[in-house]
C-alpha cells in the first residue's frame, strides 16, 4: 500500500509530485490511499514514495483536465486522477475523446463544476470601494466558491484590474494586489460594513430594479443562472422578492392605464428642424472634417480641400504628406511643389483649381525622428469616401482629376491601374481623369525616364484642361 | 454620484431596457494594462440576473430619452408622457467606470432617443465612446445603438471606438415600418447595415479594428401583423447579405403610456422563445426558412413544441437515425441532441459503439432523442410513427408559480 498526503484545498504540486512517485514505483491506483489535510500517517507500514522521480509526459488535454480537477472539492479527486493518468500510460492516450466512458464521464462534470464556479466567481464577485486614510482608491470583495479556485481566478481578476488596488477575501484562501504582485493569503472571515459609503453600491441596486421587466417575469430562468446561494454577497439580490412580488400589480396597471395621449403639444418646429442636419456650405463641411478623429493612424490634424467652390478642375490626391500634416493645407510639401509647377506649364492656375485628398489624415509610421508616409488601406479609403463626395457636390467641378491609384480607387470604387488606365473616364456623375500622383515622379532616379515621366504628366494636365474647354496656350 | 444622477439613472435605465440585445461576446481579447482599465474575454460574463430570467451584462442605458421620432412601439416616443431625463458624455462615462470597477458589468450598451437631430445624437453616443477609449484606456466592451438617420461618416468613426454597432430594425416589413415608426425609413436602415457590414469585413482582412464584435438587430415582435415566416426570411436575408452576428427578438411587452394604435394585448412570450430556437437552427443547425416553418402552420411556428420537434414529427420516414453511423448533419436533426452532444458522439463513436446509456452520457435531451434514435442496444420500434408520440414527449403544462 501506499499512502498520500496532501495539504488541503487544490494541492496541485503536491499531486504532481506524488504522481511522479507513484508513476515511477508503477503503482496501481487500487493500492494507493489519497489523505488531504490529515496528519502524516503515524504507521510505518507504507512504502515511502522517491522523491525525485522524473517528470511524467502526458498529452496536453489531461494536464488542463488535472489542473482543473485538483480545484474540485470531492476527497476522491485525486484517486481519479491517479486512475485516469494510470490507463493514459498504459496506452490510451486518447481517452478523453471516449466521452461515454464512466471515469472519463466523472472527470468530465468534475471539471465542469470547477469551470462554473471559476465562471460565477467571475461573474458575482462585487467589489466595494474603501477609501484609505490618504484617500487612495482601493477595492475589497468577499466572496464565497464552492471549490478551491482562489489561486486560479487570479489571472483573470489582475488582468481585468491590473490598474487597482484591491483585496479578495473567501473562507478558502485571499488574494491581495498592489498593481505589481500578488499575494496570496490564508483563508479570511467575511468583512464588517463593506458597503458603508460606496454610493455606487446604491446606484447599482437601483440599476437593477430599473432594468428588470415585471411584464417577463420568469424567476425560475433567474435561479438556474444565478442560485440563491450566491444571494447573500450580492447586494442586489436583496430587492429581488420585492420585485417580484410587485410585478403583477405593475402589469395590471399598465395594461389598464388608457391608451395615452399625449400631453405635451408636439414639438413641430423642431421635428422640422432635425431634417436640417446635413452641412450645407462647404465651410460647414470643412470644420466637421477637422473635428473629427483621423479614422487612419497617426495625423496632427485634418487636412481640408483649398479652392473657390465652382473650379472648373478639382485634383484629388492621395493623403496629406507629413509637411501637409503639420501646416494644415494640402499640396505644400515636395510633391505639392511639383504639382504646382506642372500645373503652371499646362496653363491651369494653381488657385483657380480645387485641390483636395482622398483621405484627410495624414498615415505613417514613426523611424526615429522620421515620419514614414503609409498609403491607406482600400478600406480606410472608404472611411473617407462620404466627405469627398459631399465636398465635390459643393465645389461641382466640370472635371475631376485623380492623382494615383488611391485617389483614382476613391472615385471608382475599384482598383486602378494608373499607366495602363491613365486618361479620361467617367466617375460616376464626375467626368474624371486618371494620372500618375507627383510623388511617383520624385521616386524615379534623375534621368530620360524621369524627364519623359515629367513631360507626360504635365501632357495630362494640359488634356484636361482643354477637356474643360479653356483655350490652349497661345 | 448624488441623487440627481441616481434619479437620471432610474429613469434612462427604465427606458432601456426593452432592447433584447445585452450580450458581452465576439470581442477579441484585451487588456487595458498598467494605465487603462478593463478586459475583455471573448465569451462575455453575464453579472447578474433579473428575475425576468434576463442576463445583466452591459450596462444598458440611454444617453437620453426625449425623442423627435414617434415611433407607436416604443415608450420613449414624443407623443408619450413618460418622466425624462438625459446624461451628459462625462455623466455616462463616469457611470461605467463606477460599476465597472465594482466588477458589475462587462461594460457599457448605449442607445438613445433623437434629439436635436440625428447626427448630434450620433455624434454624442461616439463621444462617450471615444472618451472611455482614449482618456480612460478603458478595454472593456462598448455596444453602440447606431442611428440609421445620422451621416454615414459618424457612424464610420463610432466604429473605430465600439465593440460591436448595431442597428435596429424593429420591425420585419417595410410596410409595418411605415405604419408604425414613420420618420423611419426600412431602405436606410438596411443601406447603413451594409454600410457597416463592409467596413467590418474589410477591417477584419485588413486587420484593423472596426466594431470587431460584428453587428446585431432587433425585431419586435407581435406589434404588427408579421408571421413568423416573414420574421425568420427578413432575419435570413440579414445575416446573408449584411454579416450580422445576432437578431434578437422581442415579443411586444406592454409598455407604460402605450399608443393606441397597438395591439391591446401582448403576444404570448412562448412565441419569441420559438424564433430563438429558429433562429439557432438557421444558423448552426443547416435547417432552411422553409423546412422550419413547414413544422408550424400557416407561417406561423408551432407554440406547444420547439421548431427541431415540430419538422421532425413531420418528417418521421426520416428516422430513426443510428447514432452509430448517420452523419453529423442527421444527428444535428435529431430532437433533443445538441450541436455539442452530437460532436461528442462522432468522436466517441470512433472509440467504441455507442449504447443507449452511453448517449445519456453525452446528452441531457435523451427523453425526447430516444424515440428518433437507434443505438446499439436500443430501437424505438413502432414508436417513432405512433399518432400519439406528440402527446408522450410533451411534458403535461405545468401551472407555472411564482416563487
Ligand atoms: S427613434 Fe423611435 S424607437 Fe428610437 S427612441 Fe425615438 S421613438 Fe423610440
Amino acid at each position: 500500500m501506499y499512502r498520500v498526503d496532501l495539504k488541503d484545498g487544490a494541492d496541485l504540486d503536491g499531486f504532481r509530485r506524488a504522481l511522479r512517485g507513484l508513476v515511477a514505483l508503477g503503482a496501481d491506483p487500487g493500492e494507493v490511499v489519497w489523505s488531504v489535510g490529515a496528519a502524516p500517517s503515524l504507521f510505518g507500514d507504507d512504502a515511502p514514495l522517491p522523491a525525485d522521480a522524473p517528470p511524467v509526459s502526458l498529452p496536453r488535454p489531461v494536464g488542463a483536465l488535472i489542473e482543473s480537477v485538483v480545484c474540485h472539492r470531492d476527497p476522491e479527486r485525486y484517486a481519479l486522477l491517479h486512475r485516469l493518468v494510470w490507463r493514459v500510460l498504459r496506452g490510451e492516450r486518447d481517452m478523453l475523446d471516449h466521452h461515454a466512458d464512466p471515469l472519463v464521464h466523472r472527470l468530465a462534470l468534475l471539471d465542469k463544476a470547477v469551470r462554473r464556479d471559476l465562471h460565477k466567481m467571475h461573474a458575482f464577485l462585487r467589489f466595494r470601494e474603501v477609501r484609505d486614510p490618504d484617500g487612495a482608491e482601493r477595492y475589497v470583495a468577499w466572496f464565497e466558491p464552492d471549490h478551491f479556485i482562489v489561486e486560479a481566478t487570479a489571472p483573470f481578476f489582475v488582468e481585468r484590474f491590473e490598474s487597482l488596488v484591491w483585496t479578495i477575501l473567501t473562507p478558502v484562501g485571499s488574494l491581495q494586489w498592489d498593481r505589481r504582485s500578488l499575494t496570496v493569503g490564508p483563508a479570511a472571515v467575511k468583512p464588517e460594513g463593506l458597503d458603508r459609503d460606496d454610493r455606487f453600491a446604491e446606484g447599482w441596486q437601483r440599476y437593477y430594479e430599473s432594468t428588470f421587466n415585471p411584464a417577463r417575469v420568469n424567476p425560475a430562468a433567474m435561479r438556474a443562472e444565478m442560485p440563491r446561494k450566491y444571494w447573500a454577497n450580492l447586494p442586489e439580490a436583496a430587492a429581488i422578492p420585492g420585485m417580484i412580488r410587485s410585478a403583477p400589480a405593475r402589469v395590471q396597471a399598465m395594461i389598464e392605464a388608457e391608451a395615452a395621449t399625449p400631453r405635451r403639444r408636439n414639438p413641430d418646429k423642431a421635428v422640422a428642424a432635425m431634417a436640417r442636419q446635413e452641412p450645407a456650405t462647404l465651410a460647414e463641411l470643412n470644420r466637421i472634417i477637422l473635428a473629427a478623429d483621423p479614422l487612419v493612424p497617426g495625423a496632427t490634424q485634418a487636412v481640408p480641400g483649398e479652392g473657390p467652390v465652382g473650379a472648373a478642375i478639382a485634383i484629388v490626391g492621395e493623403q496629406p504628406g507629413d509637411q501637409e500634416d503639420l501646416e494644415g493645407r494640402p499640396f505644400v510639401g515636395p510633391a505639392g511643389q511639383l504639382l504646382t509647377r506642372a500645373l503652371e506649364e499646362a496653363g491651369i492656375e494653381r488657385s483657380a483649381a480645387y485641390l483636395t485628398n482622398a483621405v484627410k489624415h495624414f498615415k505613417f509610421v514613426a523611424r526615429g525622428k522620421r515620419r514614414l508616409h503609409q498609403s491607406p488601406t482600400a478600406g480606410e479609403v472608404k472611411h473617407y469616401r462620404w466627405w469627398l463626395m459631399k465636398e465635390l457636390g459643393f465645389v461641382r467641378p466640370r472635371l475631376v482629376v485623380t492623382l494615383g491609384a488611391t485617389a483614382a480607387l476613391a472615385l471608382t470604387g475599384r482598383s486602378v491601374s494608373v499607366l495602363r488606365e491613365r486618361g479620361p473616364m467617367g466617375f460616376g456623375d464626375w467626368n474624371g481623369f486618371v494620372t500618375v500622383h507627383p510623388s511617383y515622379l520624385l521616386r524615379l532616379p534623375a534621368g530620360e525616364t524621369a524627364e519623359q515621366a515629367y513631360r507626360d504628366f504635365v501632357a495630362d494636365l494640359r488634356r484636361a484642361r482643354e477637356m474643360v474647354g479653356e483655350p490652349p496656350d497661345a | 454620484m448624488d441623487d440627481a444622477l441616481l434619479d437620471k439613472l432610474e429613469i434612462l435605465a427604465d427606458a432601456a431596457k426593452y432592447d433584447a440585445s445585452c450580450a458581452s461576446s465576439g470581442a477579441k481579447r484585451r487588456t487595458g494594462g498598467p494605465d487603462g482599465i478593463g478586459s475583455t474575454t471573448g465569451a462575455g460574463i453575464c453579472h447578474a440576473y433579473t428575475p425576468d430570467g434576463r442576463c445583466v451584462s452591459l450596462l444598458k442605458i440611454l444617453l437620453t430619452n426625449y425623442c423627435l421620432f414617434d415611433c407607436a412601439y416604443c415608450i420613449n416616443r414624443r407623443s408619450s408622457n413618460v418622466r425624462r431625463a438625459r446624461f451628459s458624455v462625462d455623466e455616462v462615462v463616469r457611470l461605467t467606470l463606477g460599476f465597472y470597477k465594482r466588477n458589475c458589468i462587462e461594460g457599457l450598451f448605449l442607445s438613445s432617443g433623437i434629439i436635436r437631430s440625428p447626427d448630434y445624437t450620433m455624434e454624442q453616443l461616439m463621444l462617450v465612446a471615444r472618451t472611455l477609449r482614449r482618456d480612460h484606456g478603458f478595454a472593456g466592451y462598448i455596444h453602440l445603438k447606431t442611428i440609421p438617420e445620422a451621416s454615414p461618416w459618424l457612424i464610420e468613426q463610432a466604429g473605430l471606438w465600439a465593440d460591436r454597432l448595431s442597428i435596429n430594425l424593429e420591425l420585419a416589413s417595410d410596410r409595418s415600418l411605415k405604419e408604425f415608426a414613420p420618420e423611419k425609413d426600412g431602405t436606410a436602415i438596411k443601406a447603413v447595415m451594409g454600410q457597416v457590414g463592409e467596413r467590418i469585413l474589410e477591417a477584419k482582412e485588413e486587420k484593423r479594428r472596426f466594431s470587431p464584435a460584428g453587428q446585431s438587430t432587433q425585431m419586435i415582435v407581435g406589434a404588427d401583423a408579421s408571421t413568423d415566416l416573414s420574421v425568420l426570411e427578413t432575419s435570413d436575408t440579414l445575416y446573408r447579405r449584411y454579416g450580422l452576428r445576432r437578431v434578437y427578438y422581442s415579443a411586444f411587452s406592454p409598455i407604460p403610456e402605450a399608443s393606441s394604435a397597438l395591439p391591446a394585448k401582448p403576444p404570448p412570450l412562448q412565441r419569441e422563445n420559438r424564433l430563438y430556437q429558429a433562429d439557432w437552427l438557421l444558423r448552426y443547425y443547416g435547417f432552411t426558412v422553409e423546412e422550419i416553418a413547414a413544422g408550424g402552420e400557416g407561417g406561423m411556428l408551432d407554440l406547444g413544441i420547439d421548431p427541431k420537434l415540430a419538422w421532425a414529427l413531420k418528417n418521421r420516414e426520416r428516422f430513426p437515425v443510428d447514432v452509430n453511423s448517420a452523419d453529423r448533419e442527421m444527428l444535428l436533426r435529431v430532437p433533443g441532441l445538441g450541436a455539442r452532444a452530437v460532436d461528442k458522439i462522432v468522436e466517441a463513436r470512433r472509440h467504441t459503439t455507442l449504447r443507449l446509456e452511453d448517449v445519456a452520457r453525452l446528452s441531457s435531451g435523451l427523453k425526447r432523442a430516444r424515440a428518433f434514435l437507434i443505438a446499439a442496444d436500443h430501437h424505438p420500434g413502432g414508436l417513432t410513427d405512433r399518432a400519439d408520440l406528440r402527446q408522450r414527449l410533451v411534458a403535461p403544462p405545468k401551472q407555472l408559480s411564482l416563487f
